[in-house]
């Protein structure tokens, strides 16, 4: 028997603007200005959620929050390609996609504070609630994916995990059913280095994350993930595959910069030089340079954005503090079926016996 | 590791992996952040220095994590894995029901699985969603698996010991609000408490109180509230369960209360209360009540405090089945 190659595979790595915050101009989308303000607008006003939160946590006034600063290019630059009929799930460290899709930033706080209430989607919002158990909701992604195949619409589906969601069976299922299919899916993987404490390289050998589509046979490509452009013109490509049927996988090389969650401490398991080297990559501080450099943004309109963040973020706390109060547990009863069946009755009887002595 | 015999849960937990690492080479601990990390809880903190090469970080992935497991107890290592939390354990529970628990039936007797998975359950500790679930009753139909729970230092060592010892799958439970909760004197040591028998915590008469894990405080607790004369059993081990302690103190007391923060439908206690009425009828004066959890998802922790049961609600059912 003769041996011959049958098949080749080859990762291309995309970046569009770098960490000095220059642009290839080959490949720079053509964005208006109201568009480019606006991505840098939605990765400041993530930067500030996530700090203002994990100082409420440090207070005790929220529950466990997981920030997502350093990722905010890979978040906001893959939706803000999505059209508002394309669905987004999201995993656990995406706030700043349901702030995009319209839930107001005190509900973002609620669900910090550990009421059902902050999981609420604004009608036709498109977008799943979080998802927590890792890698699971890449399978989810693929059905609503295929369902819009089935249904011979447009739309498209992207769902979000991280690197340490590649070594669950859910997400090589998810990339294998989507191939199998035609779903219209993208699937977004934020490399962000850690999985809690376990680096990227024990994550595994594979040498890009990217290519765990190969063997699903559908297509992976990466992108630095801290390149707000590169992030959406990549993304802006793989949801034209996707609506063909073509899903793809992306996969957008980033840093998480803060703690895995608040109950998390870094310092433990990785040096302050590394952290510092990725300061340098920073996705906002990059993407700020170039908006400069094209006089899209001075002094007074980065002055004026951050304002504006600021006074929101003071009405949102203000607001999620107040609505803290109204909580009323005969609420967990209320949605685990679509009728109260005569058990649960019951047991809610039963519950405001106890509550009313 | 500490010389203190004064330990809390999760040093408990620290100390009977260190100790059983030390005495039998082929004990293994891995499992996701279990090693630089020193674990989300810092149940495994040190193992990694102590034991090179024998206690390993994870890629993330549980059906990978009870997977290998299996393969590594056929080639006669003892691994003991961490699942961070209960609730991502469903995520390797095919290969807990399908191979784990069945390995030793299915290879009739030649091939075993003695893999300790431990794992932290439980409310009451301001978690994210799905950080909360006790689901002690499903590992217990599980025919084949062991499933232990702990509410003391002293006794999480002695039963996180012998189950490590046990020549079959142990589902090792650690109630995560009590890891830090207490301290109590702590053999020193060899101490091993075996599986499938209950404690008394408290000796009575008038009625049998059953719990286990977080419960055993609250169900203790509601007792001295009440006044009522009570045995509290902790029942220590779910699977296989020590059904003559249940038995002999319902035929003492002739009532019976079952506590779990699990739901209430297909709960443990509804196992409980069948074996009480299969063997001790006609000595109850009054129905068994159960204080569990209600049939919905464990709501998040806004809400959390009024679905997990407590002392109040414990010694209202007491009140009610006293006075039947």
């Amino acid at each position: 028997m003769p041996r011959s190659t049958v098949a080749e595979f080859t990762i291309e790595s995309v970046r569009i603007l770098d960490e000095k915050g220059a642009v290839d101009e080959e490949l720079v989308p053509s964005l208006s200005e109201e568009t480019l303000i606006d991505l840098y607008r939605q990765m400041r006003r993530s930067r500030r959620l996530d700090e203002r939160a994990i100082a409420l946590q440090r207070r005790g006034e929220l529950g466990t929050y997981a920030p997502a600063i350093g990722q905010e290019a890979a978040q906001v630059g893959s939706a803000a390609a999505l059209d508002t009929g394309d669905w987004i799930v999201p995993a656990f460290r995406e706030q700043v996609l349901y702030v995009m899709r319209g839930t107001p930033l005190h509900k973002i706080l609620w669900y910090a504070m550990g009421m059902e209430e902050g999981a609420e989607i604004p009608d036709g919002a498109n977008v799943m609630p979080p998802s927590i158990p890792v890698g699971s909701q890449a399978l989810h992604a693929t059905g609503i994916g295929w369902g819009k195949a089935l249904r011979g619409e447009q739309a498209a589906a992207i769902t979000y995990f991280g690197d340490g969601a590649t070594s669950h069976g859910d997400v090589y299922e998810a990339l294998n059913f989507a191939g199998a299919y035609d779903a219209q899916t993208v699937f977004l993987c934020q490399n962000n280095q850690y999985a809690i404490s376990t680096p990227r390289r024990v994550q595994s050998r594979a040498e890009t994350l990217a290519q765990k589509a190969v063997a699903a046979g559908i297509k992976g490509i990466q992108v630095d993930g801290n390149d707000v452009l590169g992030v959406y013109a990549a993304t802006t490509e793989a949801l034209e595959h996707a609506r063909q049927g073509n899903p793809v996988l992306i996969e957008a090389e980033t840093y998480r910069r803060s703690m895995h969650t608040t109950s998390d401490d870094p310092s433990v398991y990785r040096s302050d030089e590394e952290e510092a080297e990725w300061e340098k990559r920073d996705p906002i501080t990059r993407f700020e340079t170039y908006l400069r450099s094209e006089d899209v943004l001075d002094d007074d309109r980065i002055e004026d954005i951050g304002a504006a963040i600021e006074s929101e973020l003071e009405e949102a706390i203000a607001r999620a503090k107040a609505g803290q109060s109204e909580v009323d547990p005969v609420d967990m009863f209320r949605h685990t079926f679509a009728e109260l069946p005569p058990v649960l009755e019951q047991q809610l009887a039963e519950y405001k016996v106890m509550r009313d002595e | 590791m500490s010389d203190s015999n004064e330990l809390r849960i999760v040093e408990a937990v620290r100390q009977a992996l260190h100790e059983e690492m030390v005495r039998d080479s082929e004990v293994l601990v891995y499992g996701e952040d279990v090693g630089i990390d020193g674990g989300v809880f810092r149940a495994t903190q040190g193992l990694i220095e102590d034991h090179p090469g024998r206690v390993h970080d994870s890629p993330l992935g549980e059906a990978g994590i009870i997977g290998l497991g299996i393969g590594l107890a056929a080639t006669g290592l003892k691994p003991v894995p961490e699942i961070q939390f209960q609730s991502f354990l469903y995520q390797g529970f095919h290969q807990l029901q399908q191979h784990a628990s069945r390995l030793r039936s299915r290879s009739r007797g030649t091939l075993s699985c003695p893999m300790t998975i431990r794992t932290p359950y439980g409310g009451g500790i301001r978690a994210l969603e799905h950080h909360s679930d006790s689901y002690e009753a499903g590992f217990a139909h599980v025919p084949g698996l062991k499933v232990v729970i702990p509410s003391t230092p002293s006794d999480t060592k002695g039963l996180l010991t012998a189950a490590i010892r046990d020549p079959d799958p142990v589902v090792f439970m650690e109630p995560t609000r009590l890891y830090r909760a207490f301290r109590e004197p702590v053999p020193e040591g060899e101490h091993v408490v075996s599986l499938g028998e209950a404690a008394i915590r408290r000796t009575g008469d008038e009625l049998t109180v059953v719990a286990w894990g977080s419960m055993v405080r609250e169900a203790t607790d509601a007792v001295d509230k009440t006044g009522v004369s009570a045995d509290v059993i902790d029942l220590r081990t779910i699977s296989p369960m020590d059904t003559d302690a249940i038995v002999e103190s319902v035929k003492k007391t002739g009532r019976c209360v079952v506590v779990h923060e699990a739901p209430r439908t297909a709960g443990m206690a509804a196992e409980i209360v069948a074996r009480i009425t299969d063997e001790a009828f006609l000595y109850l004066e009054a129905p068994v009540e159960r204080v569990t959890g209600y049939d919905v998802p464990v709501p998040m922790f806004a809400r959390e405090e009024a679905y997990l049961p407590n002392s109040d609600r414990i010694a209202t059912a007491i009140e009610r089945t006293v006075g039947f």
